[in-house]
């Protein structure tokens, strides 16, 4: 099984490998001003996709689709951001959670490991990208992706599949992403992958110390199912609070184990078929 | 903006929001900072990620909210009450930063003993006239130094707010002393004195029935400001038009520049008062006025009733002490600017070729004209007021009365579109065929195809370069206004009419460039610094002069165009220069990012403390010196004390900051400027479900209040059918649409994010009403009524106010029937009622009802909606 390996550079560019870039969505000092979703539907060109107020607190986005590929969530709570000594504050303690959700660029992609055009690679910079003029709309990535990002966009009639390049034709030029540019609280932090892993590290001690509760890193773990993500966050409460999956897998990393299972189950209805002969003749 | 003008000396933001993460404690009220400044807003994250207290104060938790560490909650309109308690628990347990108030306020100044107070009158001052329902302010001034008002002052009342803005006011003062104080602050009549009596009434328990804030948390608020406040530490607090937008909004402003002065905060690194703007350059069109009272600079707009010769003006409108002791050489040189060769001292430099004023003529004034049919044409640029105008209704029924009416605009806006496509014609309270008005829409350029300036939020002139030209008619308002002048120009060419040698006498030689002969920007920019006597760009105001032999289109921004280099187009990273940032664009005056900041340093000259310096005295250098542009005579010393006969700056003492006012002190009473008071008073909103508890006067006695037959206004708690509108209204913005909406409304990736008008109503008013979250609601006023979709959201809560619980519905404002983004205009249900300073319409408090379910006109129209409650 072609896996990418958690090491800084991609594995199968030998010499064209550059250091493995991506995100890191500091979630604490997001203001919920969605430039992040206006500057990628502006770089890339991307549609509006309906006009439709959704009665979902400042949400009328949703998901991430074809056409949407940073998303943020807007969750509101009843307890307090900060926990203090209690004072200044009127005794109805609230929160409101905002997080831009993007693309993870799996270390181990299912997407990229179950397309079978080729459509989807891996980059140089170790991004996960579909090529628009190779995919031929089979959609066989999109139940792959434990996180549902990648879509299938029927409006142009093809049903080829899209999502976040992470800004390939602006970032293989030494420009950061659209997203991350535009983003005025640098919430959105891009840059290469293991100096955004120790700054989060630091970054979520200066906030359990700020005493923000429930704070926590997800996706920045190179052993949970995809190896660790190209595009993680932190996080004020539970991953599943915002939308996203706890503990999500790659489900081709099984695919061997699976085969095996297939195999040794075959071989033992086999074996069965042949003693039920051989009892025949027996 | 006189709120900071009567209280400081100028009219702009005492800091830059960049010096917002040098606060200790950032109070941020009547904004929603994040939602509206987001870029601006890294500056508040920054302080609280270095432990800074981010207390926002408002009615609803906003995204602004949940930024902040503390959220207190308050009934919308009750500012000044919450404030006032801040003020008196300060007064009460000497918390103010004394050394400071002594010496940099008008603390120890003593009054006349005509002043009354409200204490006196319940809730009135002195000089109140019940006829004319103004005040005459004479009783207000210092003792012994009563400014008489001519009878033509007097008329002027209503037109004085932005004159008033920019300082000055202190004219009679001689030496710049006031004749008579107290240092110890003890006389009865000082100002401190009379401060303490006014704001005694605002105890916790009072403020809380007022505002709905636990009296708990009003003392928690009052002593986390002065914790972060005096030489170690600094607070800040940010407003926009959360205050403004109210009947009594400029004395908001004069509230928190009340506690700034007591606790030592203003010219100071993390201190200060912070006005956020509300779009790109508003700071830039009251510099350089879009407004009927006021020239470039804020010098007054001659009136009509005044005595015609330029001394008799000279003599009213500078000042003895302070840079306003300047002002002859600044109003000369506009009117060189303006009329050149034309203007020579013999004519008066063409002073009577000025426009002069001879009533109220802001925005709504002239909305009233229209009906009325003395205002027979209008020319809308920039403001799409069919959305943006506070009871729109009426704005949209007075363009049909219109003989013509020009709109420039990117987009066939709400306000070009009225006579075909309205709620009017919708509804056909107003057919197309009837209308008369003759419309011309003239397409415009955007921003980014065409050079120019914006003077943001922080008096920072910023230039910005022409990106591509810009498509087919579409053309530049600079382009517009030339032309448009050109050719009128032209066609009065050889007139021998006097009234016709204003316009023929003016400069007007701009030069053209390219195919569509797009005037030079840069030119005007030019004219605006200014001309010395040998032709080159002056590089500061003081060398100005009032003999006709320098010229400057608008003297605070003398400097802007220094050398010839355009410095509004620097762009210096900031990593590459010091904290101030100096060469990052230009910020009015003479560079200046913090103003005051000689009050950086006590009366010395020495900072009040290592961690918070900013400008101090150089002994061995002879000069103020530091991270800033000083905001002082650079050379004169902390123990200067002016000679008799001095004159101007010069007659100011070297220990005092505010060297625009006449005595060069921050004013925690002022004596003049402001039509409504000296001091902040709480009054009800014009509209409001509770009477005043404090005095018997409601609300503010000097509203504007244009009742008409289209214009009612809610009945008031007391009178006969108060109970039809139980609910406080507040209308305001959000971060994906722009003010009116031609700006976003109409672009499909901002008009997606918020798609359709809605409403936000607590689950408890929710359930109250019977409103479905996602469903539709009807909210009405004696207005209009109008439909919007339904939030329901614990962002939202009643507050518990005199007693009982009240409910608050908040509408964003942006919507109209066009574009993408579509909606009923909630500025339809709001009266026209106004500040009295500065004509501002009261657009964050009123009563309304709510219903469930769809306006019942469009109801009838359409059939039942499928599914709405």
């Amino acid at each position: 099984m072609a896996r990418f390996e958690t090491e800084s550079r991609p594995a199968g560019y030998d010499g064209a490998a550059r250091e493995r870039v991506g995100f890191f969505t500091d979630t604490s000092v997001c203001i919920g001003c969605k430039a992040c979703e206006v500057a990628c539907k502006e770089w890339n060109l991307l549609p509006e996709d309906g006009f439709v107020f959704t009665a979902e607190s400042y949400d009328n986005t949703g998901a991430l689709g074809s056409e949407t590929w940073r998303h943020v969530a807007f969750i509101e709570q009843d307890v307090p951001l900060i926990q203090t000594a209690g004072d200044g504050d009127d005794g109805n303690p609230m929160r409101w959670l905002m997080s831009s959700d993007v693309c993870k660029h799996c270390t181990s992609a299912a997407c990229l490991n179950v397309c079978p055009t080729g459509a989807l690679f891996r980059t140089e910079l170790g991004t996960v990208v579909v090529q628009d003029d190779i995919c031929n709309g089979c959609g066989m990535c999109v139940p792959a992706c434990p996180f549902g990002v990648i879509a299938r966009r029927e409006r142009d009639g093809d049903g080829r599949a899209w999502k976040c390049t992470l800004c390939y034709d602006r970032t293989k030029d030494g420009l950061t992403p659209a997203c991350a540019a535009a983003c005025p609280t640098e919430s959105i932090q891009y840059g290469p992958l293991d100096e955004l892993r120790g700054r989060a590290a630091q970054r979520l001690e200066s906030v359990q110390q700020q005493g923000f509760a429930g704070a926590r890193l997800y996706g920045e773990d190179p052993e949970d199912g995809v190896d660790g993500f190209g595009a993680f966050f932190l996080l004020l409460d539970e991953p599943q609070v915002y939308g996203l999956p706890p503990d999500p897998v790659d489900p081709t990393k099984r695919l061997g184990e699976m085969w095996g299972a297939a195999a040794a189950a075959g071989a033992a209805l086999a074996l069965g078929v042949a003693a039920s002969l051989l009892g025949r003749r027996g | 903006m006189p709120g900071l003008g009567a209280s400081f000396g100028r009219g702009g933001a005492t800091t830059f929001q960049q010096d917002l993460a040098n606060s200790d404690c950032i109070v941020i009220m009547g904004s929603n900072a994040a939602e509206c400044h987001p870029v601006g807003f890294q500056f508040v994250m920054e302080a609280r990620e270095k432990g800074a207290e981010v207390i926002h104060i408002d009615p609803r938790y906003t995204r602004t909210s949940a930024m902040s560490t503390h959220f207190l909650r308050l009934r919308a309109g009750s500012d000044i009450a919450l404030l006032g308690g801040v003020i008196n628990h300060i007064l009460q347990n000497g918390l103010e930063f004394r050394e400071y108030v002594e010496h940099y306020t008008n603390a120890s100044v003593i009054i006349d003993d005509r002043f009354l107070d409200t204490e006196d009158l319940d809730g009135l001052f002195s000089g109140w006239d019940p006829g004319e329902r103004q005040y005459d302010t004479t009783s207000w001034s210092y003792e012994d130094m009563r400014v008489s008002a001519s009878a033509g002052e007097r008329e002027q009342g209503g037109t004085m707010g932005e004159q008033a803005g920019h300082g000055g006011q202190g004219a009679a003062l001689s030496h710049g002393e006031p004749p008579h104080e107290d240092p110890a602050l003890e006389h009865p009549r000082c100002v401190f004195q009379i401060l303490k009596r006014h704001f005694s009434r605002y105890t916790p328990e009072m403020v809380e029935q007022l505002t709905g804030v636990p009296a708990a948390q009003v003392v928690w608020l009052a002593e986390t400001l002065a914790r972060n406040s005096g030489r170690e530490r600094t607070s800040a607090f940010v407003y926009a038009v959360g205050w403004t937008q109210h009947t009594v909004g400029v004395q908001y402003i004069r509230s928190a520049s009340i506690i700034q002065l007591l606790l030592g905060n203003v010219g100071r690194p993390g201190g200060g008062v912070m006005a956020l703007r509300g779009h790109a350059t508003i700071q830039g069109s009251t510099d350089i006025p879009t407004l009927y009272n006021i020239l470039p600079g804020y010098i007054p707009m001659p009136h009509v009733h005044e005595d015609n010769s330029l001394e008799r003006f000279l003599d009213v409108y500078s000042s003895y002490a302070g840079f306003w002791g300047r002002m002859p050489s600044y109003f000369i040189s506009l009117l060189k600017a303006w009329w050149g060769e034309a203007a020579t001292p013999e004519n008066g430099y063409c002073f009577d070729r000025l426009p002069r004023i001879s009533d109220d003529h802001s925005m709504y004034q002239i909305a009233l004209g229209m009906r009325e049919k003395t205002v027979k044409g209008l020319i809308c640029a920039g403001q799409n007021p069919a959305v943006g105008s506070a009871n729109a209704g009426l704005y949209r029924r007075a363009m049909a009365d219109l003989d013509w009416l020009v709109v420039r605009d990117f987009v066939e806006s709400e306000t070009a579109a009225f006579w075909y496509d309205s709620q009017e014609i919708e509804d056909g309270d107003l057919r197309t065929e009837d209308i008369g008005t003759e419309v011309f829409f003239l397409p415009a350029a955007a921003q980014t195809e065409k050079s120019g300036s914006y003077t943001n939020t922080q008096r920072l002139v910023q230039w910005h370069h022409k990106a591509v030209e810009p498509r087919g008619d579409c053309r530049s308002e600079l382009w517009f206004y030339y032309h448009l002048g050109r050719i009128i120009r032209e066609k009065l060419s050889g007139s021998g009419e006097a009234r016709d040698r204003g316009v023929l006498d003016l400069t007007w030689a701009y030069p053209t460039e390219g195919e569509i002969r797009e005037p030079s920007a840069e030119a005007v920019l030019a004219e605006i610094n200014g001309f010395g006597p040998d032709g080159r760009p002056i590089g500061a105001y003081t060398e100005l002069k009032d003999d006709g032999s320098t010229s400057c289109g608008c003297w605070i921004y003398c400097g802007v165009y220094a050398g010839g280099q355009n410095m509004a187009a620097r762009r210096k990273p900031w990593t590459e220069q010091p904290a101030a940032a100096p060469e990052w664009g230009w910020a009015w005056p003479a560079n200046r990012r913090i103003l005051y900041n000689r009050a950086s340093a006590d009366r010395h000259g020495k900072p009040w403390s290592e961690r918070k310096r900013w400008v101090w005295w150089d002994a061995d250098e002879g000069k103020w010196t530091g991270e800033d542009v000083p905001d002082f005579v650079v050379d004169m010393p902390p123990d200067y004390e002016p000679p008799d006969g001095a004159r101007a700056e010069k007659a100011l003492r070297g220990d005092k900051p505010f060297i625009m006012q006449g005595d060069g002190r921050g004013w925690l009473f002022a004596p003049s400027g402001l039509v409504d008071g000296p001091m902040p008073v709480h009054y009800e909103p014009d509209e409001s479900p509770i009477e005043n508890l404090l005095y018997g006067q409601r609300s503010n006695p000097v509203r504007q209040q244009l009742r008409r037959p289209r214009n009612p206004h809610n009945p008031a708690e007391g009178e006969q059918g108060a109970d039809r509108f139980p609910y406080v209204l507040t209308t305001y913005r959000l971060t994906e649409h722009h003010t009116g909406g031609g700006m976003s409304r109409y672009v499909e990736h901002l008009a997606e994010l918020q798609p359709a008008l809605f409403c936000e109503v607590s689950p408890q008013l929710a359930a109250e009403r019977g409103l479905a979250n996602g469903g539709w609601a009807t909210i009405s006023t004696s207005r209009a009524e109008i439909e919007a979709r339904v939030l329901v959201t614990n962002r939202m809560h009643p507050v518990t106010v005199d007693g009982r619980t009240l409910h608050q519905v908040g509408m964003p404002f942006h919507y109209g029937p066009r574009g993408f983004a579509r909606g009923d205009t909630p500025n339809d249900l709001l009266a026209m009622v106004m500040d009295p300073n500065v004509h501002i319409q009261e657009s964050k408090a009123a009563t309304c009802t709510i219903r469930p379910g769809r306006r019942a006109a469009r109801r009838q129209r359409r059939g039942p909606e499928p599914g709405a409650g």
